[in-house]
């Protein structure tokens, strides 16, 4: 076991790649200058220096040279600097990478890892703050994975790579340098398994990325209320393991579903439907959900804060489906 | 690879393989066998021809909605985008794209792109593949004048330029945006000006010439090839159906395209240029067009016998069901 952050769980993980298989490079903005914004290729320059790219400021161009190189049999790792600015590439994204396998009945692969550093991390407002999972959720084609732990992180990227198929690896900025254990040596997470990351009886609680850490928070707090809360974190949302969540829906009988981004049509609305279509009868209150409202992100710190779902929002929503 | 008698009559008999196989699709969209849309390469058959007589089958093809030309001078199987036109499970995509996205990855031709301008980026990440790699393939991307509005022919050209990628970039402008004509909404006559925001080669030739385009594709290529980057060539040309079924055509005269056919088509300036250096006999000739003509009999034959997808086929390919992470 090492302890090591979110940001040393995916720089690791892509040496340790780009270690082991030739066919893996980086592309993206600053890439090399930087080592990115959150310095998750630092040193892949000086090792690797053939295999990383910087780029003109052009994420349509970046996507669309990794789709193509993906097709003819390289494994690019792409990096869109914020996840915002994948907005700007989002024909690369949905009308060819992820059609190119189906629309070719099967003779293409598109191999492509697209990195999303998203959501809240320091004060960076409307344009910066993003997450819009479930924008990349509803298209066929695409794998959705998103890390709450720098195990599951550096697992889940190794597997990204090695995919056969897009994969859009949604990083938090929020909890990069949340610090956890990591098993040594090579472990791979499958896609579509989620984790029990706490074992309660009294209440279910669906939360994607950030949120899992305030959920298990939560879990304390809830202990002295005398619930005793389940964290369930899907871990990759397409695939999304429906059975892992309604196992545990079944049981306790209530449900809530928490994600740092706006609610409305948004992650946690799959998630909360799905429950509500396998396991109405076992249900003890209707399901609820924790997450933005339908706002853009403000700038001012106090506003954001009050914004962005927090540990008592969960408490809050528990207490409520507990009444 | 300089042009004689032997290549010119190959040559020859693709542009009439492909006008043929176009004016066949084109009837039996009418009869109901080929559903969808339908984007007609009649007129510019010297265009994809002159290009692809230089590639060879591991040199990657890249192209637009109106590629069955490309796919078919690249050397794909004829029944069967036939049969993908028909939507039928012998088809190069297994009947799950259509005319609009006919790929054979087996030829290295990667599909046809309802995008506009979609794959000049791919084409440019296929050249970055090839670079990687250090292997000698060069990656043609076809796309209209349209094209060159869109931001990713610039981002896609760009790169190809910064990393000196083996791309060629070719522009087939046949003067319409759909039902635009290009001076409407372009500030620039030739693609091939823009060229020089990119600091690489813009070669701009006569698209009906096959001779003309092959020459300078033929330079464009090599010069990929030999690793010093991209070019970005455009051809001249027109096409005589509409932009799609259903095109009233009221942007054009029918005097405008009754021109083009009678007195600059590729077909007929080819088979001239042929017989003035005695490459092709009155006997040759018809050889070829009963050649292409069975070709497309042929195809029509195999798209027709060939049955529907199963219907669980519309569930399959979405991802690789088969593949583990190995851990």
């Amino acid at each position: 076991m090492s302890t090591l952050t979110i940001r040393d769980a995916i720089h690791d993980a892509l040496h340790e790649e780009m270690e082991r298989d030739e066919s893996v490079f980086v592309i993206g903005e600053d890439v090399v200058a930087h080592g990115g914004p959150y310095t998750v290729t630092e040193g892949i320059a000086e090792r690797f220096p053939d295999r990383i790219f910087e780029t003109p400021i052009a994420e349509a161009g970046i996507v669309g040279v990794g789709v193509g190189a993906a097709l003819a049999g390289m494994r690019p790792v792409v990096e869109i600097m914020y996840l915002d600015f994948i907005t700007c590439a989002m024909d690369e994204v949905v009308n060819q990478a992820a059609k190119m396998r189906y629309m070719t009945g099967g003779q293409a692969s598109v191999p492509i890892v697209i990195r999303l550093p998203c959501g809240l991390g320091r004060y960076i407002a409307a344009q910066h703050s993003q997450i819009m999972e479930s924008w990349f959720m509803h298209v066929p084609g695409l794998q959705v994975v998103a890390p709450s732990t720098p195990k599951d992180a550096k697992g889940l990227f190794k597997t990204a790579v090695r995919s056969p198929d897009p994969v859009l690896f949604f990083e938090y900025k929020s909890i990069y340098t949340a610090e956890g254990e990591v098993p040594d040596g090579e472990r791979l997470i499958p896609f579509g398994e989620a984790e029990v990351k706490r074992e309660g009886e009294d209440a279910t609680v669906v939360a994607v990325g950030p949120m899992v850490g305030k959920a298990l928070e939560a879990g304390v707090t809830l202990e002295d209320d005398g619930y005793d809360i389940e964290v369930v974190d899907p871990r990759t949302l397409s695939p999304l393991d429906t059975e892992t969540i309604c196992a545990s829906v079944r049981k306790t009988g209530r449900a809530v579903v928490c994600e740092e981004d706006s609610s409305f049509a948004g992650t946690g609305a799959e998630i909360a439907a799905t429950i509500a279509e396998n396991c109405f009868a076992d249900l003890r209150a209707p399901v609820t959900r924790v997450g933005m409202p339908h706002v853009p992100m403000p700038f001012a710190p106090p506003l954001a804060d009050s914004v962005v779902p927090q540990v008592a929002s969960v408490v809050g929503a528990v207490r409520r489906v507990m009444a | 690879m300089s042009l004689d008698a032997e290549l010119a009559r190959r040559m020859y008999l693709d542009m009439w393989r492909i006008r043929m196989f176009e004016e066949e699709a084109n009837r039996q969209t009418g009869l109901g066998n080929v559903a969808g849309a339908l984007h007609l390469y009649c007129g510019e058959e010297a265009v994809g021809v002159g290009v692809c007589a230089h590639l060879r089958d591991d040199d990657y093809v890249l192209g637009t909605h109106r590629s069955h030309g490309h796919c078919l001078a690249k050397g794909a199987p004829m029944n069967d985008m036939m049969a993908e036109l028909f939507g039928k499970e012998t088809g190069s995509c297994a009947g799950k794209g259509g005319s609009m996205h006919v790929a054979d990855l087996s030829k290295n031709i990667l599909g046809a792109n309802g995008i506009v301008a979609g794959g000049i980026g791919p084409a440019t990440g296929t050249g970055m593949a090839t670079k990687i790699r250090g292997t000698d393939q060069v990656s043609v991307c076809f796309f209209g004048d349209g094209a060159a509005a869109r931001g990713p022919f610039h981002e896609g050209i760009l790169m190809g330029s910064l990393w000196k990628l083996p791309v060629v970039y070719v522009c087939e402008n046949n003067g319409y945006q759909q039902w635009v004509r290009r001076e409407n909404v372009a500030v620039v006559d030739s693609v091939a000006t823009m060229a020089a925001s990119y600091d690489i080669p813009g070669v701009s030739v006569d698209g009906q010439d096959v001779v003309e385009v092959h020459e300078a594709a033929g330079e464009a290529i090599d010069r990929a090839r030999r690793g010093e980057g991209p070019t970005l060539l455009e051809a001249r040309t027109y096409r005589y159906f509409g932009h799609s079924m259903g095109d009233r055509e009221e942007y054009r005269t029918r005097e405008e395209v009754e021109d083009w056919r009678d007195n600059r088509d590729p077909i007929a300036l080819f088979r001239a240029y042929m017989a003035e250096r005695q490459w092709l006999t009155g006997r040759e000739d018809e050889e070829i067009r009963t050649a292409a003509k069975e070709a497309v009999t042929a195809a029509v034959e195999f798209a027709d016998a060939s049955a529907y997808p199963p219907l669980a086929a519309a569930h399959a390919d979405v991802l690789d069901t088969e593949w583990r992470a190995d851990a």
